[in-house]
């Protein structure tokens, strides 16, 4: 055996050696019309081609040594999958334990840390967008989890009843002038309606039928909030929609204002940290009631109808009340959500609950992993805080400014390429690309050529759709089932065993 | 002849029309209290489609499907029954219920018929003991007054939830897989598959309980465990059992009482040592030797 294996490697070192050659002669190739001409000025200022065989020299050298690199790494990557190791283990046990606790501590101090961190000024944006722009979507993701992960109904509208909720406060508070405490059941209560509505003529269906029926119904509430101009002002909105109060006080620079009464310096920043307490309650209260019907027959039911809706009926499980709590608790929770936005924002207009809202929702669900509450928490945060984070990426900005950031990418696709691909062509054009990038880097490429690859009008954001095209796209490459890909069972008798997503059901109706 | 004396479910003039094709062909059969009652049939012969009328899955075409759930009722309260619009009636002697007036799901929960599916149908992404918890769906969903009481953790709701566990414990034992409670059902084995379909449907505390081929696939040794469980279910649980089947020998072995269907039509009747030496039964699942026993064959069944 041991010659056979001998014998393969040498023949396996000839057609390295051959490919690494063919590799350097598409390289000097491909460099002579790119770099064996730098131009500069003589003396009278006139262009002079100057020859610097060397550079190509370089490359030739570089492309043969690294395309020989590339074979052995690839060959030496077969990686065998590590036994969990005892350390790891019990760090998961300990961290299954304590993470609820520590958590929720962390998420109630949090404000208060920032506080003490940035200061008033400076943690405004922490507790306003990162955390209650967040905790808004962790709530709705939880909201549409019931719907989706456990019952198995797909929803494309799930923006609706978000809309119906904010709708609902605005038009009460200002119509009527009620409280936000006492619009906020009944915002939920309106929105839980809707759903039940909505749930009546899709009871038969299932799959891509239910999810485009859903579709339409999210968008015909938004055609009627934009065109019944007399009762929601279309699309100009409804604006001067009252804060929020602490028992009756106001967060305003004001006497008889929360700051005044409690003799505080004003701070729009204690308006913000209450805001933050209240949706993080809203969402925590969503939480509690959706682990908790987990563990109830209604909850079993929404899951046995995910797995199987005809032996459920064969069981005595009235599937079409099933379907309809399932939508109306989804909805009751999306309606809460809209009415805090609302609150929150003191303006609305059908603009904040397009398709693309629904979308995000359901990314946030699909991403977390179906099913799974602390996976739509981490998703939310993944996906809201990234988009919100785009925003801050100043340096990125600076970097695309001045056309580095052009090479930059070219060269995390070459690496990308060189681990990943084995064509030859796909090689030569990275090593080329890699040529040069380093080529730049060491300022041996004219300026004028950088200058063509700089963008001053770069801002990340305007990226955000092309980024989170792609980060669904590796997700369901990397992991299809989302963030935490398995089911925790509501009942056990000896040990809580996961069960694999591979079992489970996807929300198909 | 517990059929004739006391039957459990009266099924009369059955037929199911699927557009032009006849599926079920005005059939008329009584399955008795207590009795293993088998439905056989060459294939195509619409044996399934008379489990989805009983279990409410098909709408009959015409015909009647009245169940005796408790105690025996007389002809005169079925025809009483069919002539008001109720779905059903309890009468001095017991409680009656017309099938074809019920949806699916009440079918289960009202009239207390179960069934198993022929590819089987369970919650595959949830444990065994789930599969079996789902099944107390309705006795759980009032105990826990319509989840507002559990969701506060009602007292009353926890005892109720620990009594279906016991339930669910009892059956998972009964079906060997008591080690297995915790794993989710589409890990198990075939074999116990079947059997843990079984538990979930008999967890629903049925009076009739419709098993559509429940020994397709399994090995002698389970065969045999099978036909064990079946006993024990009628015997000790008082639940009468519809079953259809290919297998003869299990069929011939556990049943009392055949009802042979052949095109949707009924062709024999009887207990099983009758039905096994009738020609007409022979005829149609060996075929006949020429054309003239043929016609002589088609002549007798009516065909």
């Amino acid at each position: 055996m041991p010659a056979v294996s001998e014998n393969g490697a040498g023949a396996d070192f000839g057609v390295r050696l051959k490919d690494a050659t063919a590799a350097t002669v598409l390289t000097v190739l491909l460099c002579v019309p790119i770099i064996l001409f730098h131009a500069d000025a003589d003396i009278d200022g006139v262009l002079q081609p100057i020859p610097r065989p060397w550079a190509v020299a370089i490359f030739a050298l570089l492309a043969f040594f690294g395309r020989l690199a590339v074979h052995n790494f690839s060959a030496g990557a077969t990686r065998e999958a590590k036994p969990a190791s005892r350390l790891w283990s019990v760090v998961r046990a300990a961290g299954a334990k304590y993470l609820p606790i520590v958590g929720l501590a962390a998420l109630f101090l949090y404000p208060f840390v920032i506080l003490m961190a940035l200061g008033s000024g400076g943690s405004l944006k922490w507790v306003d967008t990162y955390g209650i722009q967040i905790l808004i979507y962790v709530m709705l993701g939880w909201g549409l989890n019931i719907v989706v992960g456990l019952a198995g109904l797909l929803d494309l509208g799930y923006a609706a009843f978000y809309a119906v909720g904010a709708y609902s406060y605005a038009l009460l508070a200002t119509t009527f002038g009620l409280s936000f405490w006492v619009c906020l059941p009944l915002a939920g209560m309106l929105a839980a309606l809707w759903g039940v509505m909505l749930g009546f003529p899709v009871l038969r269906l299932r799959g891509d039928y239910l999810a485009i029926v859903t579709l339409a119904f999210g968008e015909i509430i938004r055609t009627i909030l934009v065109n019944w101009v007399s009762f929601t002002h279309g699309s100009a909105g409804i604006a001067s929609i009252p804060k929020i109060t602490f028992f009756g006080l106001r967060f305003a620079d004001q006497p008889g204002g929360f700051d005044a009464f409690f003799h505080l310096d004003y701070s729009p920043l204690h308006g913000k940290m209450f805001l933050y307490y209240v949706i993080l309650c809203l969402a925590l209260i969503t939480n509690v009631v959706s682990m908790r019907l987990r563990r109830l027959p209604i909850g079993r039911a929404w899951e046995a109808l995910r797995e199987d809706e005809i032996a459920c009926r064969s069981l005595g499980v009235n599937t079409t009340n099933t379907k309809l709590t399932a939508f109306a608790l989804g909805a009751f929770f999306g309606g809460l959500a809209g009415s805090f936005f609302a609150v929150r924002q003191g303006f609305i207009s059908p603009e904040s609950f397009t398709f693309s809202e629904s979308a995000t929702i359901l990314a946030i669900v699909v991403l977390g992993g179906m099913g799974s509450q602390i996976g739509v928490a981490f998703a939310a945060v993944f996906l809201i805080g990234g988009f919100e984070m785009l925003r801050e990426l100043d340096f990125l900005r600076a970097i695309m400014a001045n056309g580095t950031g052009v090479f930059l990418i070219c060269l995390v696709v070459a690496a990308f390429g060189i681990i990943r691909s084995r064509g030859l062509a796909v090689q030569v054009a990275i090593v080329a690309v890699g040529a040069v990038f380093a080529l730049r880097a060491f300022h041996l490429l004219p300026d004028g050529i950088v200058d063509k690859f700089a963008m001053p009008e770069f801002d990340p954001a305007q990226y955000r759709g092309l980024l989170f095209g792609l980060a669904m796209v590796v997700m369901m490459v990397v992991r299809p089932r989302g963030f935490i890909a398995t089911r925790a069972p509501s009942v056990f008798l000896k040990e809580r065993k996961t069960v694999s997503g591979a079992l489970v059901k996807e929300g198909h109706g | 002849m517990r059929w004739r004396t006391d039957p459990l479910l009266v099924v009369e003039h059955l037929t199911m029309r699927f557009g032009g094709l006849v599926a079920v062909n005005d059939l008329t059969f009584q399955a008795g209290r207590g009795d293993i009652t088998a439905l056989i049939g060459p294939n195509g012969a619409g044996k399934t489609t008379v489990f989805n009328c009983v279990t409410g899955f098909y709408k009959p075409t015409e015909g009647r499907l009245a169940l005796a759930r408790v105690g025996a009722v007389s002809a005169a309260d079925v025809e009483a029954l069919t002539r008001s619009s109720n779905k059903h009636a309890i009468t001095p002697t017991g409680e009656l219920y017309l099938l074809e007036r019920m949806p699916g799901n009440e079918i289960g929960w009202r009239a207390r018929v179960a069934r198993t599916f022929q590819n089987i149908r369970l919650f595959q992404g949830m444990t065994a003991l789930e599969n079996l918890m789902v099944a107390h769906h309705n006795t759980l969903m009032l105990a826990s007054g319509f989840t507002v009481l559990g969701l506060f953790g009602a007292p009353s709701y926890r005892a109720a939830e620990a009594q279906a566990v016991e339930r669910a414990k009892y059956w998972l034992d009964k079906i060997g897989l008591i080690d297995r409670a915790d794993d989710s059902a589409g890990e198990l084995p075939y074999g116990a598959q079947r059997r843990l379909e079984i538990a979930r449907a008999m967890c629903t505390d049925p009076a009739l309980l419709c098993l559509d081929e429940p020994a397709a696939g399994l090995n002698p040794r389970e065969s045999m465990e099978l036909n064990a469980l079946l006993h024990s279910i009628r015997d000790d649980h008082k639940t009468s059992i519809l079953l259809i089947e290919h297998d003869m020998s299990v069929v011939m072995q556990i049943s009392d009482h055949v009802v042979v269907l052949d095109y949707g039509t009924k062709i024999a009747d009887g207990t099983p040592d009758e039905v096994r030496n009738d020609p007409k039964v022979v005829a149609a699942y060996l075929g006949v030797a020429d054309e003239e026993e043929l016609a002589s064959a088609e002549a007798e069944i009516g065909a």
